[in-house]
């Protein structure tokens, strides 16, 4: 599904630059992580969590991020919202570099930008029933106690939990589904412009997650939202998405539209990604190459192109230079569909059996 | 963004109750008391402690008799005597008399180093839980070299640098008990701040301290107060060795340690009263550590998801 772009209504006071600009623009993010050992504790060595990541995101869609665990999709969306520091990089928030002297600082991008984590048990303070966790935020920033409790009622009616019911109850008196859903409601309590869903659908069973789901789409076009959706599921990013980036060990390999990326996927470790699929229909039959090698160490990775080492079409040229997202060499080019690979016969599309 | 509009029919909040009974479970801290309530032992305890604070601070309502005062004709009586049901001490003070008041002296010198400590103790140790870093590493080697000694050691230690008293004793005692109170806050806050409904409320904006205030605070207290708890018979115990030793309440003041002292010598002559404020001591104690221990468990309840 990609729904047409929603453009921030022309009265929306606080866009900055109207809908060519992108909502985020993120540029050579880099976060490495020490290793320490040995002796007094010294580092050792890094992980290089997120190397280099660049994206942009448009005002009104969905970018999905995919990619294996480990690949640093949650890693960059907490460098996103600031919880942890980039080492390098920068982000650009609606024309405004985010933390700079010349920009907005953090704390005015956050009322801007949420997040809603994976695990809705421990997201939620144990103590705190539904209508504080969700009042909090607007309390914290000056919004009086019962305004911020009517917002929290109406907010749990808009996600579909009855606030007669569930106001005052606590996490673990509820179902997962209800405290992601909470969780939602939480997120939008700042009225927020974009929403970083991390694995919000993970760790909900199918039923739920697709209720889930289809109230996140419904609130994005109710509200006008841009959201950031990164998933290890391809189905849900498929559904979901606008446009997709595929991550692997902290690099970008591959972005575009979603019906070009799982039309045509041009990274070897895309294709090989939709490839795994598991499906109970004998007529989808796969023919890309299976992966080989071992998966790489995150402390020490491949020189030049990470994923060489598991690329049944790698040569030398890549062992020496990373390469960076450009323009597709093979096949028919599409409108903003970018590929980091040096090898133009790696590319070469192959359509994969898809239903 | 527009406003958060109702869509057209959907219930206003909170007007009416809806067809289901409005479900509301009572809080954490309710169903704490209500588990608190149906312990048995820490009910009986809590019944024992609650007799013993009334005999100390209503001293003079179950006692007519003077602690400071007493015929040297009258001293070590026996359990029993008619007059002193309890005996006498070496100087012939009536020992329930003496033991009524002395409770006032020894619940003090137990209560208030614990409630000081867990004040700057907690607070220290919240603040280098949850800040970290390197003020954070700078307060707890600081509280190592403290907790490296003995508790009587250290508490002898300050004692002989302050002087004799009872203030001082407290004070002793406050300090010999902020290291471990440090270290448990600590570790308690530094569990609580990788949680990720902290790191949620650091992403929404707010600022160390209202984070601290409404999310760190409620979930850390609990382990500290069980433990501030269990310290209390510790310093009943402490603080009775202190003044066993002659360095915190001085005669003629009543306190238990004080008279354990006093009637070491007539140990031999009038055993079943020489022991008698140990076995106040004791009981205190015993009935502090078992509190403890029933708060611990009504407070551990796995929350299920």
């Amino acid at each position: 599904m990609s729904a047409a772009l929603k453009l921030d209504p022309p009265n929306d006071p606080r866009d900055r630059g109207g809908p060519a600009q992108p909502l985020l623009l993120v540029e050579n993010l880099k976060k490495y992580f020490p290793v320490r050992g040995g002796l007094l504790n010294r580092q050792v060595a890094t992980v290089q969590a997120v190397d280099g990541v660049s994206f942009r995101v448009h005002k009104g869609e969905t970018l999905g991020i995919v990619g294996e665990s480990g690949c640093g999709k949650s890693t960059t969306a907490r460098l996103l919202m600031r919880l942890m520091t980039p080492d390098e990089g920068s982000v650009v928030f609606d024309g405004d570099p985010v933390g700079d002297r010349h920009g907005i600082s953090v704390s005015e991008m956050r009322r801007q930008m949420q997040m809603v984590f994976q695990d809705s048990y421990s997201s939620l303070n144990p103590r705190m029933t539904m209508a504080e966790s969700i009042a909090y935020a607007p309390r914290m920033h000056g919004v009086g106690r019962n305004e911020a409790f009517e917002r929290a009622e109406r907010l749990l009616n808009r996600v579909g939990l009855n606030p007669a019911l569930h106001a005052r109850r606590y996490p673990h008196e509820m179902s997962g589904g209800q405290r992601q859903r909470v969780n939602i409601a939480r997120a939008l309590a700042l009225e927020p412009r974009m929403v970083i869903l991390d694995e919000a659908v993970a760790a909900l069973d199918k039923s739920v997650e697709a209720q889930v789901l289809n109230l996140l789409t419904d609130l994005k076009q109710s509200l006008n939202l841009t959201y950031l959706f990164i998933s290890h599921d391809l189905n849900v990013v498929e559904y979901m998405s606008d446009r997709v980036m595929v991550m692997y060990l902290g690099r970008v390999v591959e972005t575009g539209p979603v019906e070009s990326i799982y039309r045509h996927p041009r990274h070897p470790y895309t294709r090989a990604l939709f490839a795994s699929k598991p499906t109970l229909d004998p007529d989808r039959r796969t023919q890309e190459m299976p992966l080989t090698g071992d998966p790489p160490n995150p402390i020490s990775p491949p020189s030049g192109c990470r994923f060489r080492t598991r690329c049944a079409f790698a040569q030398a040229i890549c062992a020496e230079k990373s390469p960076a997202l450009a323009e597709p060499l093979a096949g028919m080019p599409e409108p903003s569909h970018l590929v980091a690979c040096h090898l133009p016969e790696a590319q070469a599309a192959r359509v994969a059996a898809h239903a | 963004m527009s406003d958060l509009v109702l869509e057209a029919g959907a219930k206003p909040a909170k007007a009416e109750a809806p067809e289901l009974p409005a479900a509301t479970a009572p809080g954490y801290w309710k169903s704490v008391a209500g588990r608190l309530l149906r312990d048995k032992v820490t009910m009986t305890v809590t019944v024992i402690l609650l007799g013993i604070l009334f005999i100390t601070l209503g001293a003079p309502l179950v006692t007519h008799l003077d602690p400071y005062h007493g015929s040297v004709l009258t001293r070590l009586k026996p359990i029993g005597t008619p007059g002193h049901w309890l005996g006498t001490d070496e100087t012939g003070r009536d020992l329930w008399t003496r033991l009524c008041y002395g409770g006032r002296l020894s619940l003090l010198a137990a209560i208030m180093p614990v409630t000081i400590s867990l004040v700057v103790g907690g607070f220290l140790g919240i603040l280098a839980g949850y800040v970290g870093g390197t003020m954070g590493t700078i307060v707890m080697r600081t509280m190592d070299v403290f907790y490296a000694f003995p508790s009587i050691l250290l508490a002898i230690a300050i004692c002989g640098l302050l002087g004799n008293g009872l203030s001082n004793s407290i004070i002793a005692l406050a300090v010999v008990f902020i290291p471990p109170m440090v270290r448990v806050a600590e570790t308690v806050t530094t569990q609580a701040r990788g949680l990720d409904f902290v790191e949620a409320a650091r992403a929404s904006g707010s600022t160390t301290l209202q984070i601290i205030r409404y999310h760190v605070l409620a979930n850390v207290l609990g382990p500290i107060m069980v433990y501030a708890t269990s310290l209390i018979s510790v310093s009943i115990i402490l603080s009775a060795g202190l003044s066993f030793l002659g360095l915190g309440v001085t005669p003629p003041e009543p306190e238990w340690g004080l008279m354990l002292n006093s009637l070491r010598q007539a140990i031999y002559v009038q055993p079943y009263v020489a022991a008698l404020p140990g076995v106040m001591i004791f009981a205190t104690s015993m009935c502090f550590n078992l509190m403890a221990d029933g708060f611990r468990s009504a407070m551990d309840v796995r929350l299920n998801k």
